[in-house]
């Protein structure tokens, strides 16, 4: 069998975008525009309103074996969901034409059309359907199912009672029970709780990793990529900037981040009144270039240019680093008096640290000016970062929940009731 | 847990491959996609028929009580207070009869107009055959069609008419009307996906359609040299047909006919526009 598991020619995805949103027209307008185009045309003006279009997709080729495990990644915005939603035919492209050999699912939608009312039970065969499973394999692997799911007890019971928890464990089960040739795995659409996310993605591995299904993987965690996958393609501005090993493909892929510049937050407000106001906040790697992405064994470099008005004594300036769900992970705090030099005016003043006190993930800064009990300006939300899993050090320990922060740490051996450790075994 | 391929369709021989292409003009419907999903028509019908009288007291009465509460009001306003005839009959049983398959058209339309914008999550996640939802949501009012039609029966023989051999014509009918509906149905349907305008108009048609339809008066009503035109109407001949079933009385068979060619070209022509911008529907609902 050397016939492509999927083959892509030329495909490109057009969207209209507007000043006004002709995604929907009123039937109204549509009339409207049915008298109008011929009066406009007259006028010697184009017939239909102009509108710009975007394209999501732009020329995007290319082949998948069976049984290969490809990657996908790129920026938000880079056209990942849209290609997904091409191949698993929710939408149509614009030009281009795809082939598609074997049964394809997306485990894209869990739990799409789950209704509260019915019970467990319904819902499995309901959702079963939905994804494209026959009457006779859902009742073949109804038990699997549910002991999957682990709400045997539940499984009368109509799931508006049941807890967010249950609903998605449920879900998840029905669609791992899937057995399609080609997956199409898109981690971002995962849902439920961190814990959740990170079972789903270990069983997305899991499917991934067997012999003979053909798998494409959209993922921001590139260490997943790294491990899962042996080709990779990378997307750029609907593009496809780059097609082949995965190394080759993350190098490129972390490369492409760094001269965007775009990390750069720049506050305009003046604040003559507050003892410093914050000018610009941006991240550096090592070198000094400004990147948004960091290797889990870089350094992050935070630096913030602040004006100096009228400092006293307690005036202390304080970045933080929140999490994706805007959790304060950790902080630190320097007095502006005794860092900032002592004339007014535009100063700079930076933090650096190891990206590896991070679990690798998408984090943002908050950068204050504050005395004690009264900020006196804020940014939030600012710099968005990635700090990346590239050394497969993580993902090889597996999905399992490490928390927010890595503190160092030291492992000892003990025997049983003793208060010294054992000597470290010669080797 | 995770069990191999071993039988599935993987080793079913080659299968053609699936081509996704940009969307062109018109394209005939696809029957076998159809099919592979029957299992999801099936439990979408379960679906609505299960959750519409959930938590509801009286569950499958309202099934009865809808029309039965009309049927009174007609009697008491057209039948008493005006007088209006109805073709000899007791004015309840003539009325109830065509109110009987109209509610279940005027249901399966609004319902199945409505469907599709109503299962946004589905349409823009996941890939069926789009035209499964409306026809699931017009089928889930064949229960209430037969559990009102019991009602009918019972009124048939309280009023001693019908129970003659014209019941044996109720099944050719009822597939005219379950044609028509899944045609207009399908196309309002689609219409509503692009202009939520349709919402609006969809009460207004059948209300209009209703009085348009001999459902509350006899066709006898109408003027001889009008009455054609009545039955360019194709819900005309069915009513009319339905009330032959139910009250024994001779069939109108050149209408009928008339009206069944019509169900079959609005069936057509309804499925074929839905099938043309199927596939747009992701991007725009």
């Amino acid at each position: 069998m050397n016939m492509p598991a999927i083959r892509a020619d030329g495909l490109w995805k057009e969207y209209a975008i507007g000043a006004r949103a002709r995604a929907q027209p009123t039937f109204r307008e549509t009339l409207v525009d049915v008298f109008a185009a011929p009066v406009r045309r007259l006028r010697g003006a184009p017939a239909r309103e102009q509108t710009e279009t975007f394209y999501a997709l732009r020329d995007v080729s290319f082949e998948i074996a069976p049984g290969e495990v490809v990657g996908i990644v790129g920026r938000n915005g880079a056209g990942k969901s849209t290609l997904l939603k091409i191949l698993s035919r929710i939408t149509a492209p614009t030009r281009g034409r795809v082939e598609i050999r074997g049964r394809i699912a997306s485990l894209l939608e869990v739990g799409t059309g789950f209704h509260p009312e019915l019970t467990g039970r319904e819902n499995i065969r309901l959702n079963g359907a939905i994804l494209g499973m026959s009457g006779a394999e859902i009742a073949r692997k109804f038990d699997e199912i549910v002991a999957f799911s682990g709400v045997e007890k539940f499984i009368d019971t109509p799931v508006k009672h049941y807890s967010s928890g249950m609903n998605v464990r449920l879900a998840f089960a029905v669609a791992a029970h899937l057995e399609p040739e080609i997956l199409l795995v898109d981690e971002v659409l995962a849902v439920g709780d961190a814990e959740f996310q990170k079972k789903c993605l270990g069983k997305m591995g899991e499917i991934a990793s067997q012999r003979g299904r053909t798998v494409l993987f959209v993922s921001h965690q590139l260490g997943m990529v790294a491990r899962l996958c042996a080709r990779t393609l990378l997307l750029s501005q609907g593009e496809i900037a780059f097609a082949g090993d995965t190394a080759s493909a993350l190098d490129r892929y972390i490369a492409s981040g760094a001269p965007t510049g775009a990390n750069v937050f720049e506050n305009a407000e003046e604040r003559p009144h507050a003892p410093a106001a914050i000018v610009r906040v941006e991240t550096r790697d090592a070198d000094g270039a400004v990147v948004d992405q960091f290797p889990w064994a870089s350094t992050v470099r935070v630096r913030v240019a602040l004006r100096r008005n009228q400092i006293l004594p307690n005036t202390v300036l304080a970045v933080g680093v929140e999490n994706h769900l805007s959790v304060r992970v950790c902080s630190w705090y320097a007095r502006l008096a005794e860092h900032l030099g002592a004339e007014d005016g535009l100063q700079c003043l930076e933090i650096a640290f190891p990206a590896r006190v991070l679990v690798p993930g998408v984090y943002s800064f908050v950068v204050d000016v504050f005395e004690y009990g009264a900020i006196h300006h804020r940014v939030a939300n600012v710099c968005p970062i990635s700090i990346v899993d590239t050394s497969e050090e993580l993902s090889a320990i597996g999905p399992v929940d490490f928390g927010t922060v890595i503190v160092p740490g030291e492992w000892t051996r003990h025997r049983i009731g003793a208060s010294q450790p054992e000597a470290a075994p010669a080797s | 847990m995770w069990t191999t391929l071993s039988h599935t369709e993987s080793d079913r021989p080659a299968r053609p491959p699936t081509v996704i292409e940009p969307p062109g003009g018109w394209r005939a419907l696809d029957l076998s996609d159809l099919w592979r999903y029957r299992e999801l028509l099936w439990v979408l019908t379960e679906r609505d028929i299960k959750v519409r009288y959930k938590q509801t007291v009286l569950g499958f009465a309202w099934a009865i009580i809808q029309p039965v509460m009309l049927m009174v009001v007609f009697s008491i306003f057209f039948g008493r207070l005006a007088n209006m005839p109805s073709d000899g009959l007791a004015y309840p049983v003539f009325v109830y009869a065509g109110l009987l398959p109209w509610t279940f058209f005027a249901n399966a339309v609004s319902n199945a107009s409505s469907s599709l914008v109503g299962s946004a999550n589905l349409v823009s996640k996941v890939y069926f055959p789009r035209l499964i939802i409306p026809l699931s949501s017009a089928g889930g009012g064949i229960v209430d069609f037969l559990i009102a039609f019991v009602i009918l029966l019972a009124m048939m023989l309280f009023y001693r008419v019908g129970w003659t051999a014209n019941l044996l014509a109720a099944p050719l009918l009822v597939a005219g009307v379950v044609f028509i509906a899944l045609g207009v149905g399908a196309f309002l349907s689609a219409l509503n996906v692009a202009y939520r305008d349709f919402r609006y108009v969809v009460p207004f048609l059948l209300q209009f359609w209703m009085f348009a339809t001999p459902v509350v008066y006899p066709a006898s009503l109408v003027p001889e040299q009008w009455r054609w035109v009545m039955f360019l109407n194709p819900m005309t001949g069915f009513i009319e047909g339905f009330r032959s079933v139910f009250l024994g009385r001779p069939f109108d068979w050149p209408s009928i006919a008339v009206s069944l060619a019509a169900a079959c070209i609005v069936f057509v022509v309804g499925v074929a526009y839905f099938e043309k911008v199927e596939r747009r529907f992701a991007d725009i609902i």
